[in-house]
């Protein structure tokens, strides 16, 4: 089924009926497909929960209007939306084992639909095997691990077949490794069900791993969405190219001289066909090249070894983070003893932004 | 390390340790041995010898049987009619957003109110003399009834009024603990059933009632005791002569037989208190047992 997000905006009143509201979501037109995986992607504070809550009906938007296939459900209240929702913190009954727990929301099925205790069973065990967690059926939610408890809370989710599963933050509670096996379930229960599934996440590496398309928020506004790879290889704005890539994205202060990009007294790009004056160049690090011929220059501070790449930490004075960045390949490092290192750069690995908007400056290549 | 045994630790527990026996541990020792001392005499502190007369004596009058009978209805119809009202009451505080520090406060008044200045109203309010009605009289009549007199009259009148007086009573108490325990539960239970469609009566049922159970149980376990040892309130209402009114209770009884105009009988009080030791225990333990069952501990 797929969602329809037509120009929502929430607006939460202000406290004690004074000042302003503070405006959580602006404007939001987005279209999830049928049977996708989409990440909500944004830092905190920029409205994705409230987007989730919205979408599952626990909120209700100030304006806009949200459709589930062709419904217009946009004032069907939560319990009628059919929804699957797996909240940060699971959220399990804990006065209830884990198999009750999971048969919770069929008991809510009435009239046809009602099941007898046998098919919530064979329900159950189902869900259950599909997440993996059929031996723990007996215990209680206290008795589980962080991992396990994520496993029930989705497997309660997705027991009444939902028609849109939901997940907030699903993997902020879980130490590094598990983070990592559980987003790899979460991809192979949402590939095995097949069903449309929406969840946020402030960790770009998370949402680029796993999702087929992701949606970058800011302030409540969308500011890019697309395939993971399409937005990490052509952000629309200063922002996007930010927040997305580990190690993140190296900010120089630059400017455009003749249709060359100039850092520094460094002549380091053609930039055919952008405006002379000044503008922002983000470099990915593995835009550079270590060139003896290159034309960035820069003071060499440290090399990391990561085994396949090295990093090469080095020092400029127009990048706005204390040190540069650049991961190339480990049979080319720098020799011991060089104090500066040169780069030539890849050029669809650089993005100009407007100094002022931080909007995308496009150039040709030649 | 702590060292068992440390002396010191026994030196901080003396101070209670001292109240605790010469208070508590010796008065009911005492208690017991009064129980089954025959004959006993308050005068010559002798007694003819060891036995159970004393119970026997207590179980065969018909002041302590009528006694226990009262306190049995008392506690049968006040304990679950107080909680499932103050439950009904913090339910209703907590939905409310406005006024509801109002409404806490004005349901909280009658704990910080003296019994014996209820006990007045409850008078005013119920009574009937031979010239005036009072207030429940003159809405009976309004409403075509005859006059009832609660205070001096028929038996289920006099009960009535005092179950309603100790259901008054009690109710505050248990309405703030209610209210504080449904506050605490966390919220996000409610989001979650909600979205998984449950109606409001399943998610009281299945997640708010077992989150607050083990207030309800600490309510209903203290109801008991608290109504078993029913006495004050009974004179506020009626009288020091509750065995004239018939609305006597096990502890009234036990009174009457130390200090009452019948008094002077501390072996035939302390047989009875004990007889009421041993119903609490009983009812206590029963509720011990049926709580594990159905009250769930984080």
């Amino acid at each position: 089924m797929k969602v329809v997000l037509d120009s929502l905006t929430k607006i939460f009143p202000p406290r004690m009926g004074k000042g302003e509201g503070v405006t959580a979501v602006k404007d939001f037109t987005f279209m999830i497909p049928d049977g996708t995986l989409v990440a909500l992607l944004g830092p905190s504070g920029c409205g994705k929960s409230t987007m989730l809550n919205m979408i599952c009906g626990l909120e209700k938007p100030t304006e806009g209007k949200i459709f589930f296939g062709d419904d217009d459900v946009t004032d069907l209240p939560s319990e009628n939306r059919g929804v699957g929702m797996v909240f940060q913190n699971y959220a399990l009954y804990p006065h209830m084992t884990v198999y009750n727990n999971i048969i919770f929301p069929l008991g809510n099925l009435k009239g046809k639909e009602k099941l007898t205790k046998e098919q919530m069973k064979e329900r159950a065990d189902k869900v259950a095997s599909l997440v993996q967690i059929e031996q723990l059926m007996q215990r209680k939610p206290g008795e589980l691990s962080g991992g396990q408890q994520q496993r029930v809370a989705i497997a309660r989710a997705l027991v009444k077949t939902p028609r849109l599963l939901l997940m907030d933050e699903p993997l902020s509670n879980l130490d590094a490794r598990l983070r990592l096996q559980t987003r790899e379930e979460i991809r192979r229960i949402q590939r095995e069900t097949g069903v449309t599934t929406i969840f946020v996440t402030h960790d770009q590496e998370e949402a680029m791993s796993i999702s087929d398309v992701i949606v970058v928020m800011k302030d409540g506004e969308l500011h890019q969405s697309g395939k993971p790879q399409e937005v990490y290889d052509d952000p629309a704005n200063l922002f996007v190219a930010k927040f997305l890539g580990t190690p993140a994205i190296n900010i120089f202060e630059a400017r455009v001289e003749k249709e060359t990009l100039k850092i520094g007294e460094d002549t380091v790009l053609n930039v055919p066909g952008v405006r002379d004056g000044a503008v922002i160049a983000g470099i990915r690090p593995e835009g550079f090249i270590y060139d003896k011929e290159g034309g960035l220059k820069c003071e060499l501070d440290r090399v990391e070894v990561m085994g396949r790449d090295i990093s090469i930490v080095s020092k400029n004075p127009a990048c706005e983070a204390p040190v540069v960045r650049s991961i190339i390949d480990s049979d080319e490092r720098p020799k011991d003893g060089v104090k500066t290192v040169t780069f030539k750069l890849r050029p669809n690995k650089v993005h100009l932004f407007e100094p002022e908007t931080g909007a995308r400056i496009r150039f040709g290549r030649r | 390390m702590l060292e068992k045994n440390n002396p010191k630790a026994w030196l901080y527990l003396l101070p209670a340790l001292i109240f605790m026996i010469v208070f508590m541990v010796y008065p009911i020792i005492d208690v017991f041995v009064y129980s089954v001392e025959e004959g006993y005499n308050f005068v010559s502190q002798r007694s003819s010898g060891f036995g159970l007369y004393n119970f026997s004596y207590v179980l065969h009058d018909t002041y302590f049987l009528q006694a226990v009978k009262n306190t049995f209805i008392m506690v049968i119809i006040t304990v679950p009619i107080s909680t499932g009202f103050a439950l009904l009451i913090a339910l209703a505080l907590n939905s409310i957003t406005k006024l509801r520090e109002l409404f806490q406060t004005v349901y909280f008044l009658p704990y910080v109110t003296n019994t014996l200045a209820v006990g007045l109203v409850f008078m005013v309010l119920f009574k009937k003399t031979a010239y005036s009605d009072g207030l429940v009289n003159l809405l009976i009549n309004f409403f075509g009834g005859e006059s009832v007199d609660f205070i001096d009259g028929p038996y289920w009148a006099k009960m009535f009024v005092m179950c309603f007086y100790i259901i008054w009573i009690v109710l505050p108490f248990k309405v703030l603990l209610l209210t504080s325990a449904l506050a605490s539960v966390n919220k996000m239970y409610y989001n979650a059933a909600k979205v998984d469609g449950t109606g409001s009566f399943r998610i009281f049922m299945k997640i708010t009632l077992p989150m607050i159970s083990p207030t309800i149980f600490y309510l209903v376990i203290t109801g008991f005791i608290g109504a078993f040892k029913e006495y004050s309130d009974a004179v506020a209402l009626f009288g020091t002569d509750l065995n004239a009114a018939g609305m006597n209770t096990i502890v009234g009884y036990v009174y009457d037989m130390l200090y009452g105009d019948s008094g002077g009988y501390p072996s035939f009080a302390s047989a009875a208190a004990i007889i009421l030791f041993t119903i609490v225990l009983t009812i206590t333990c029963i509720n011990l047992l049926v709580s594990k069952k159905h009250v769930y501990y984080t």
